[in-house]
């Protein structure tokens, strides 16, 4: 059943199983022992920083599946997305795999973009089993989108930094596990921000606007969820989102929390957090799933946020488009 | 309230909300460890021509840039020049450190995508611009000579 971006899921499809995986400075961040494995360098035994994020990424979708007790022929799709241009961490991985493929491209908003993707298919009764995943590597993106790694420049207050890590999660119409109730596509959304080194600011009217969907369309409010998790808004964007919230009714209190703004400590020199599809996928797969399976939260709104410039779309001058996507996880 | 209301609206609150860079601790390690690296040059320049009585001041300063701009390359090989920047800011992107730097870093970052088009062609990414301005300045300058020279 859907009421216009909502989507109620009648079969709930559940998450029977999700793997991540983290770079070395992630390894100091608070939620570090939730991840599954922390790589100890960020080359990883690999040539160049994509071959790394590729790896990560079929890494944690092989392990996933096997932490599922599956094979990957058991899997019936393949559901991922990356924030390297033509999303080809996704595409070569993808070929280690025997599976149906569909690439996403949701830049940072990936994760909930490909979960919400895939509980459609299994809830629809398409598909029986889905994998949903994504990665990223700093220092991949950030030579795609920033400057060279070794160039000696000062970060501005409201940059962010591009989290190393990636998760997956088996999405399934069988199988125990957390279910997909609701979920609610975002529309893009320009408030003509156009500094790239301030995603937050970019972001924060994307996920106001699927926030408001949201609480319209499912007739609840903020303090219905246990928890309320947005992906990489970061320190300046979470505020400016509650604020936004509460300029439009909704209080977002002590049961909101953003990625992005927590998965660094402060004595990291990330400045406003951190941000890229790895930072949502991260989080989810490991500290937030497992305390919805202990059912320390019952019901979470996940929701992801994604600006989605291009290098060339800055350079020529133009705002930054976002999007947010959100699904309701329950136990 | 239309769009572009709406957007200059909410482009003046994010400017409120942005947190503003400490102006005195980014000037004071600007101007410490830029000042040091002039300290540096000078030492380099006068042992120089105390060492070597045939050396000429000229010889010597360009010694003195030979050793800065290596200095320079090779810290941002090791990866130690990108931190000590991320603090001094201009005070290592003024001299002509940050020069070694940014020419030094896209080749390093590109020698992946191969020697002629990855590091050969990627190399003046950053330096590219300086030195376009820097040339299209001494023409004009050089004009603006020619023409006062003539009359």
């Amino acid at each position: 059943m859907a009421k216009k971006q909502t989507i109620f899921f009648n079969n709930q499809p559940r998450i029977i199983s999700s793997y991540s995986i983290a770079g070395p400075k992630e390894k100091y961040s608070v939620f570090a022992p939730y991840f599954d494995l922390v790589l100890k360098n960020d080359l990883w035994d690999c040539s160049s920083y994509e071959m790394t994020e590729r790896k990560m990424l079929e890494h944690v979708i092989f392990n996933a599946i096997e932490r599922a007790k599956l094979s990957p022929q058991d899997i019936d799709a393949l559901i991922c997305g990356d924030l390297l241009n033509q999303i080809i961490s996704s595409s070569f991985a993808a070929r280690k795999f025997d599976v149906t493929y569909i690439g996403l491209f949701g830049a940072c908003s990936t994760m909930a973009e490909s979960l919400a993707v895939g509980a459609c298919l299994v809830d629809g009764g398409y598909f029986d089993k889905v994998a949903c995943a994504t990665a990223s590597h700093f220092s991949s993106v950030e030579r795609q989108f920033r400057m060279p790694l070794e160039l000696g420049t000062q970060r501005p207050p409201t940059a962010q930094w591009t989290v190393t890590g990636g998760g997956c999660s088996i999405v399934s119409n069988k199988g125990v596990g957390p279910k997909i109730t609701v979920a609610t596509f975002g529309k893009v959304a320009d408030y003509n921000v156009t500094d790239a080194n301030n995603m937050g600011a970019a972001m924060a009217p994307a996920a106001m606007s699927t926030l408001l969907a949201h609480f319209e369309n499912t007739k609840t409010t903020p303090d219905d969820y246990d928890l309320i998790v947005s992906g990489d808004l970061g320190k300046l964007g979470a505020e400016i989102l509650v604020d936004l919230m509460e300029y439009h009714g909704y209080k977002l209190g002590q049961n909101y929390m953003d990625c992005g703004h927590c998965i660094y400590t402060n004595g990291q020199h990330t400045f406003m957090g951190g941000s890229g599809c790895g930072c949502s996928a991260l989080m989810l797969n490991s500290y937030l799933i497992q305390k919805i399976r202990e059912k320390e939260y019952k019901k979470v709104l996940f929701m992801a946020t994604g600006a989605l410039l291009s290098t060339t779309s800055s350079f020529q001058g133009e705002s930054i488009p976002s999007i947010a996507h959100a699904i309701v996880i329950e136990n | 309230m239309n769009k572009n209301e709406r957007n200059e609206r909410y482009n003046a609150y994010v400017e409120s909300k942005i947190p503003k860079t400490h102006n005195f601790p980014s000037l004071l390690y600007a101007f410490l460890i830029g000042g040091l690296i002039c300290v540096l040059g000078q030492t380099i320049k006068d042992s120089l021509l105390a060492i070597f009585d045939t050396m000429t001041p000229q010889d010597a300063g360009t010694w003195a840039l030979i050793g800065l701009i290596f200095l320079a390359s090779l810290l941002t090989g090791l990866g130690v020049f990108d931190d000590i920047g991320a603090i001094a800011g201009a005070g290592t992107i003024v001299p002509i450190t940050g020069f070694s730097n940014s020419i030094a870093s896209p080749a390093l970052e590109f020698k992946k995508e191969g020697i002629i088009f990855g590091m050969c062609s990627k190399m003046f990414i950053v330096a590219g611009p300086v030195i376009v301005n820097g040339v299209v300045a001494s023409i004009i300058v050089g004009l603006v000579y020619l023409i006062i020279g003539a009359f």
